[in-house]
């Protein structure tokens, strides 16, 4: 979408991530997504009086793992409390890091080369999360509400980028990159469905070269799709609103998916007074250079770099392989597919099993060893397998572990002898010989037909190149 | 009653059990609980089993801890599982604690007796006990008068020879305080020497638990049992408990003391008195006496109500009603939530919740609460001073004897200045020690204040023993 001539929009994100450690940000209850409610709790997160908090190191390291990959510099750094109250908030204040965050500035550039900067990254505690049934559906008006604190003392780290992005789909491009920088360290498994990832997007408009507009804030945008609508909508509420005679009015605004539309959620008047002073019960947080350091050598390569590495051995990729090359990258599948290629498969061959059949297994991508995966596309390759049949062992291979030679062989993907090969096919020429006929005159689609009869004769066993050879060989 | 030190010795070697020690100190709570409200709860189930595991376990040659059968009270701020934690206030009544305070884990360890849980101001904010929800405790020495507070219940509880010793808490002065107007020994204890897990927080950065005991010997003892390191309490220091009972005789030979004229400056002129003759007496056995001037302790009393207030206005926040303790019903969250606050608090505490609130808002906060924090960073430099020409500094710990009941409850200004004395410490973060040096008015006692830096509790405790002798309690 592009707003009416003359006027650009300027956005700002701020990305809330939970971090993947085994324990909560304050005390050792497991982060675990998806338990029964209120199971993984204990007097700390649930702010039972007289609990205290000690940070997690681990959380720690994660932040700074974060901060590197975007080029922040890693500051002497304080927790203070943000006071508000909330049922889903234990304690009725947020854990979390105001005037001294861990990370301070830094950058991220975006694969069309823009530099987005970063004004911080810092560490905070998620709140539990609440359910609200009956009436209105919200808190005020719903007949009842019900919390889960199992999410409560999660570690979250806020990104917050400089107002630098000029269009929705750069929203969408920085949002999917940060994603792939938090998946690559380690820090978050970015699955903004399960709210592991949350943005704000902070939207004003103004005419090109003019200082900022007054900007509103739309709250919790859960998916990138969400980003991307959200934020062209409110774009266009404000040059409209603007072009009518009106003010943009400083406030929060809530995003409803169904309706496609922002509206309202509190005006800057009604804006809390967060009252924020240093968190007492913690002390101050200053990793020393050794602790940075060992982050630091611990830190894998980024996406910007991975994604020139793969490309680099994709010479002439189609438009197609460029988005697989994007999921590959995205989803920190680029190992497999490069140990693959090393291994003498074929590039665009690696890319699409990476793309297709490892990103549907992700969930289970801790079971395939690369070998594996390697050797799996070299049968294909070699024409010992079929497509279809190293589809299946992959799935396989994902689904249970072992050996692709030994799934291959359970399947009963063997190959059929050349004998055995050469009979069936003999045997369908006499059976269509019509087709045989037209074969023969070059008509090579009925190739597909013959590899279609034999693939239904052997239970797709056959290698479709070998019975395209066994074809040309009687022509 | 019996110290507690000779308690753990008898228990140790079989002179006496756990069992009849906690049988004598529940008759004498039966005795006067009714009159002076000290206990909120007495545990007897709890403490029986207690008494009889350590029985046991001296009965079959195990070891059992230095407060081995000693009965001892607890601050009803402190966790304890299963027992009902209140903090006097009707905002946790019937609450019951899932978890143990560190302190509690550590008594357990060292074989002592928790008897019960103790009257205080409610929430620790007050000076008198007046503040309870559950109404005040008397003085056992005069019931007409206030046993200070906010620790008077457990200062009571020692004073009445219910328990040779209890657990209280010091923000401001609330372990000192009552210990001086009970006439009993108070300690408050470096910042971050004893664990504050399981401590309900009122001002975090100045809460302490420490111990009242009838003499210096029995605070050294039981400051050493809950001292030391604690992972589950970022601000606890990182060394084990400090050699404390080893170093109670040591004397004050060789040591400079300084008479701190910002730390008498208005009291009466018998506890002037009486701290001058404890001056005399630390001069009689060997320490060398100077005058101070610390003008900065006046400014004390004002950063001390901006700061605690603040941090109780956001340690409160999570007495709302939705979790645990009173929830008063209304028509949605927000207005049940201000209609438990409204009815669980008590006056005094909604004054430091509206208090600290402002001061932490946006535009007054650099005035306030900004302000507060610059004073007391003069006041740390300021006895930083002080401490480079004298190795403890001498003061009255209350400005008078016990009041009467109502005699401040008008005007809380008043009972503000009750701590003048005491809250210099808390700022700073370091520790002092009040012993009873003769009586006043009524002949009522009178408390003198030991001031030292963090960590010299061994030194203060050698000093509070010098005095003890020289009052009259070899």
């Amino acid at each position: 979408m592009s707003l009416p001539h003359g006027w650009e929009m300027v956005v700002g994100l701020e990305v809330h991530t939970e971090l993947q450690t085994a324990t909560k940000m304050f005390c050792g209850c497991a982060n675990a997504f998806g338990a029964v409610p209120n199971t993984s709790v204990c007097p700390v997160c649930l702010g039972l009086p007289g609990a205290l908090p000690v940070l997690n190191e681990r959380a720690i390291d994660l932040a700074m793992a974060i901060g590197m990959a975007l080029h922040s510099t890693i500051s002497p750094s304080t927790f203070h409390r943000k006071n508000y109250f909330y049922p889903d908030m234990p304690k009725d204040f947020q854990i979390s890091q105001y005037d001294l965050p861990i990370n301070a500035g830094g950058y991220l550039d975006l694969p069309d080369s823009t530099r987005v900067t970063i004004e911080r990254a810092h560490l905070e505690e998620d709140t539990g999360k609440s359910t609200h049934l009956g009436g209105s559906g919200r808190i005020h008006g719903a007949d009842r509400s019900l919390v889960d604190y199992n999410r409560s003392g999660v570690p979250l780290v806020e990104i917050v980028s400089g107002p630098d992005i000029r269009s929705s789909t750069q929203a969408r491009l920085y949002a999917s990159e940060l994603r792939a920088i938090l998946v690559a360290t380690g820090a978050s498994d970015g699955r903004m469905e399960e709210g592991s990832m949350r943005i704000d997007a902070n939207v004003s408009v103004r005419h090109a070269d003019e200082p900022f507009g007054t900007r509103c804030e739309i709250k919790n945008l859960n998916s990138l799709r969400s980003l991307q609508r959200a934020i062209d909508y409110e774009a266009l509420r404000q040059v409209e609103l603007l072009e009518g005679g009106g003010r943009v009015r400083q406030e929060t605004r809530h995003w409803d998916e169904n309706l496609g539309a922002t509206s309202t959620m509190r005006t800057k008047e009604e804006a809390e007074d967060y009252r924020y002073f240093r968190e007492p019960d913690l002390v101050d947080l200053a990793p020393d250079i050794a602790w940075q350091d060992r982050v630091r050598a611990g830190l894998p390569p980024m996406p910007a770099e991975r994604r020139a590495t793969l490309s680099a051995r994709l010479v002439g990729a189609n438009d197609a392989q460029l988005d697989a090359l994007e999921v590959v990258i995205d989803l920190g599948l680029d190992p497999f597919v490069h140990h693959a290629i090393d291994a003498g498969v074929d590039p665009g061959l690696a890319l699409a099993r990476g793309a297709n059949e490892l990103a549907a297994g992700l969930e289970d991508i801790a079971r395939l060893n690369r070998d594996a995966f390697s050797a799996t596309l070299l049968m294909e390759q070699r024409g010992e397998l079929s497509s279809t049949q190293a589809k299946t062992v992959l799935g396989e291979l994902l689904a249970h572990g072992g050996e692709p030679g030994t799934v291959a062989a359970a399947k009963g993907f063997e190959q059929l002898s050349a004998d055995t090969l050469g009979t069936t096919v003999a045997e369908l020429l006499a059976q269509f010989p019509s087709e045989w006929e037209r074969y023969r005159d070059g008509d090579e689609k009925l190739a597909q037909f013959f590899i279609g009869q034999v693939m239904r004769i052997t239970n797709g066993q056959a290698n479709g190149k070998a019975v395209v050879a066994e074809l040309r060989a009687r022509r | 009653m019996k110290s507690a030190a000779r308690i753990a010795r008898e228990v140790q070697s079989g002179e006496t059990t756990a069992t009849a020690e906690l049988e004598a100190s529940f008759a004498a709570i039966s005795r006067r609980n009714g009159e002076l409200n000290v206990f909120l709860h007495v545990d007897q189930e709890g403490a029986r089993d207690q008494a009889a595991h350590i029985d046991a376990r001296v009965a079959r040659g195990e070891p059992v801890g230095a407060l081995a059968g000693v009965p001892i009270a607890i601050k009803d701020n402190l966790c304890q599982i299963g027992v009902p934690t209140t903090c006097s206030s009707k905002i946790l009544e019937g609450w019951r604690p899932p978890y143990n305070a560190t302190v509690i884990d550590r008594l357990a360890l060292a074989g002592a007796v928790c008897v019960g849980k103790t009257n205080l101001d409610e929430f620790a904010m007050g000076s008198s006990t007046e503040n309870s929800a559950f109404g005040p405790t008397r003085n056992p020495l005069d019931p007409s008068r206030v046993p200070g507070g906010s620790s008077g219940g457990s200062a009571a509880a020692v004073a009445a020879d219910m328990t040779p010793i209890a657990l209280g808490s010091d923000t401001g002065g609330s372990i000192r305080q009552p210990a001086a107007l009970c006439g009993i020994v108070g300690v408050k204890p470096t910042y971050g020497l004893v664990s504050r897990y399981g401590l309900i927080a009122f001002a975090s950065s100045l809460d302490q638990v420490g111990p009242l005991a009838k003499t210096v010997l029995d605070s050294a003892l039981l400051l050493e049992a809950i001292a030391g390191h604690d992972p589950r309490d970022s601000t606890s220091l990182p060394e084990p408990s400090p050699s404390l009972v080893a170093h109670v005789e040591d004397g004050v030979a060789g040591l400079r003391v300084a008479l701190v004229h910002e730390l008498v400056e208005g009291a009466d002129p018998e506890v002037l008195e009486a701290v001058e003759r404890a001056t005399a007496a630390l001069a009689d056995a060997g320490a060398t006496v100077v005058q101070l001037s610390i003008p900065e302790i006046r400014l004390a009393l004002s950063a001390y109500y901006l700061i605690a207030p603040a941090e109780a206005s956001s340690n409160l926040a999570r007495f709302d009603g939705v979790r645990y303790g009173l929830r008063v019903d209304a028509k949605n969250v927000t207005a049940m939530m201000e209609a438990t606050r409204t009815a669980g608090f008590g006056a005094e505490v909604k004054r430091r919740i509206m208090l600290g609130t402002y001061a932490l808002s946006a535009g007054y906060y650099d005035a306030y609460y900004g302000q507060a924090l610059k004073v007391r960073t003069h006041m740390i430099d300021a006895f930083a001073r002080a401490y480079r020409e004298a190795d403890l500094l001498i003061g009255a710990t209350t400005p008078s004897v016990a009041f009467a009941f109502g005699e401040k409850t008008t005007n809380p200004m008043a009972m503000y200045l009750s701590d003048v004395f005491t809250i210099p410490t808390n700022l700073a973060g370091e520790a002092a020690v009040s012993v009873p040096f003769g009586t006043g008015e009524g002949g009522l006692p009178i408390g003198v204040q030991l001031l030292g830096p963090g960590r010299s509790e061994a030194r203060l405790l050698a000093a509070a023993r010098v005095l003890e002798i020289a009052d009259g309690r070899p």
